[in-house]
This record gives structure tokens, C-alpha cells and sequence, in this order.
């Protein structure tokens, strides 16, 4: 294992150390297509500089042709970038993007589990490439709303014609956002927090 | 203009069955079912690995981490002095996630360091959690 002499491991910054009070850490993802601006919107949002943390996955034949059925397993290494933000003295709360291909995401063990929700970040130029994402979300049982990251060239269709597009219920909210921005970030997760929350008092009314 | 329409993919809808395949050998898997095999660094006594999750905090409970100890683990606990999220120390350690969660899982059965509040898996987030983080968010 090629490990770094602890001489040089660069550590958390002083500022960047949580309070002895933490105490419980949430987890949002935020998923979406290759450069539809995922680590943006992490980094506009979070107080540290975004990290990055990865897994190396082996998995049978995943995109490569059989090799005579000698060989079929090949190792991919998934990394992905992550923000956080400190709600209270006890509470953090953890943003997770990722560059690459999605369909490693579901492989990665816990990612999904445990989290509060996800955010679907779309780029109406290249709105294909979140079908497949937004899919695997619904069978999971993953809740999450769709954010459209508002690209100055990107075509601007009307919200209705999106969700009819996603084929996405009534329900799940859809927003427009620019992911550079910090308010604006901030306001797609408290679109999802205020969905999990009706979901939340809705269940409970059932 | 018409966007591109999504193709709903209903749960009824199994795909169609996939031609079979021969026969794996003997002690092979089949390789039409995926597998996720994690490189391991150290005693990877499969399944032995503590619940930890991503965003699971570790604090060291001692100033001083013991000599005998791998240099991977002693730079661990010399990072988690304060709480730290298991995603941060894989990022600042440059190991994969599954490393360091066998590096912890060590250092938990050695009490060497706590694991605060794990996330309770599958469990349904409960509406005053919600709130906090709303509350949080706002303040930002």
C-alpha cells in the first residue's frame, strides 16, 4: 500500500476542525450528469474547501467486452467530492457530489442509505444523462427534488414541460438555481429539506 | 422546442430475460451478478468491519496514540483529536473509504477512538432533526 509518510499528511486546517460538541452528522447527495456543476454547488455552500474521498471497487465485467472469459473483473476507483456545514454546535451536515459515472454511485455500500435526500442537478443541454440517475432514485425510495442549474446558453424549456419530460409527479419539486452561487445552493437544499419535511408530517398524519 | 422525454422504468417492466450464459466453473462467481469486492488493506477478516458510515464522527479518547500501532493508524489518531467525519479522513489520509473503515474498526475494538452517534441506517429522519437543518440552512 502506498502510503504517505504522516511527516507529510496534510491535515484539517485549524478553522477547519469541528467543535469538541459535535455530536451527529446528516448527509444529502447531490447526483447528476458529468460537468452539470455538482462540485459547484458543494463548494459554494460549504465551509470547508471541498475534499475529496474515494473507493476502489472491483466488480464483474462492468463496460468491458468478455476477454475470452479469462479475466472479467475490473477495478474502478470512485471519487467524490464533498462539502460540509456546521448546523449547530452538535449537528454537521455533509454535502456529497461526484465527478465519473453514476452508476458506480449505487455501488458505493451507504452512500444513499442513511441519507436525508438527494438533490438531481440537471443541465437542460444534456437533460438525457439524469434519466437514468433519477430512475435508479425512485426505485431506491430515495426522496429528491430536481434542481436546474441555469446555464446562461442552455435552453430555457417551461417547468411543466421539464416535469412532463422527467416524468416526474406533482410533488417532487423543481427548481432553477445557479450552483455558483451560495444563496442560491443554500435555497435548492431547503427546497429538499422542506420536501422531507412534508413527507415527514404526512407520514406521520397516515 | 420538445425536450428530451424520460422513459419511466415501471417496476413491472422486468427486463427481458437475459440470454443464458454457460455455465460459470466451479468456484467462480456468476459473472452476470454483479459483486463489489473491496481491496483491503491489513486483517480483512471479511464482515468483521464495524457499521460505519460516511459521515459517522471519530474522536481519538487518547492525546498520546500507543507506539504499537500501524503509522496509518497513528496518523488517524492524531487527526481525529477533534471529530472528524470518516470522508474527511479518508480525503486528508489519501486511502479509500473501505481502508479506513478497517483501520477504524481496529482502532474501535482497541477503544482507541469513538464512533459519536452513527447514523442509524434505514431509519426514517424524524421532523425535529428536519428542523434543525432548516434552521441551519437559513442561517447560512
Amino acid at each position: 500500500m502506498d502510503f504517505k509518510s504522516s511527516d507529510t499528511i496534510t491535515g484539517p486546517r485549524a478553522e477547519d476542525h469541528l467543535p469538541h460538541t459535535a455530536q451527529a452528522a446528516v448527509k444529502i447527495v447531490i447526483v447528476g450528469g458529468f460537468g452539470v456543476g455538482k462540485t459547484t454547488m458543494v463548494g459554494s455552500v460549504s465551509e470547508i474547501r471541498p475534499l475529496t474521498t474515494e473507493e476502489t471497487m472491483t466488480q464483474a465485467g462492468i463496460g468491458v467486452d468478455d476477454n475470452y472469459g479469462s479475466e472479467t473483473k475490473t477495478a474502478t476507483t470512485v471519487a467524490m467530492d464533498f462539502g460540509r456545514i456546521s448546523i449547530t454546535e452538535q449537528l454537521v451536515l455533509y454535502l456529497f457530489g461526484t465527478p465519473g459515472q453514476e452508476r458506480f454511485w449505487f455501488l458505493w455500500n451507504g452512500l444513499f442509505e442513511g441519507a436525508l435526500g438527494a438533490v438531481v442537478l440537471i443541465d437542460t443541454r444534456r437533460l438525457e444523462v439524469s434519466f437514468d440517475v433519477i430512475g435508479r432514485l425512485e426505485e431506491r425510495g430515495v426522496p429528491f427534488v430536481v434542481a436546474i442549474n441555469d446555464f446562461p446558453d442552455a435552453p430555457r424549456y417551461p417547468v411543466e414541460d421539464l416535469r412532463a419530460a422527467l416524468d416526474l409527479s406533482e410533488e417532487i419539486p423543481i427548481v432553477k438555481c445557479d450552483a455558483r452561487r451560495r444563496a442560491s445552493s443554500r435555497d435548492v437544499l431547503m427546497t429538499l429539506m422542506r420536501f422531507l419535511h412534508s413527507l415527514a408530517m404526512s407520514r406521520a398524519r397516515a | 422546442m420538445t425536450p428530451p422525454q424520460r422513459r419511466r422504468r415501471h417496476p413491472k417492466e422486468e427486463p427481458p430475460e437475459p440470454p443464458k450464459a454457460a455455465p460459470a466453473p466451479a468456484g467462480q462467481d456468476n459473472p452476470k451478478e454483479p459483486e463489489r469486492l473491496y481491496v483491503l488493506t491489513g486483517g480483512g477478516e471479511g464482515g468483521d468491519r464495524a457499521d460505519i458510515d460516511l459521515v459517522t464522527l471519530i474522536v481519538a479518547r487518547a492525546d498520546v496514540p500507543p507506539p504499537a500501532i500501524q503509522p496509518e493508524q497513528s496518523a488517524l489518531l492524531r487527526l481525529c483529536k477533534a471529530p472528524l467525519s470518516v470522508a474527511e479522513l479518508s480525503a486528508y489520509l489519501n486511502l479509500p473509504f473501505s481502508v479506513v473503515t478497517v483501520l477504524l474498526t481496529e482502532l474501535l475494538a482497541a477503544e482507541l477512538v469513538q464512533a459519536r452517534a452513527p447514523i442509524v441506517r434505514r431509519a426514517l429522519p424524524d421532523r425535529s432533526l428536519l428542523e434543525a437543518v432548516m434552521h441551519g440552512l437559513q442561517k447560512l
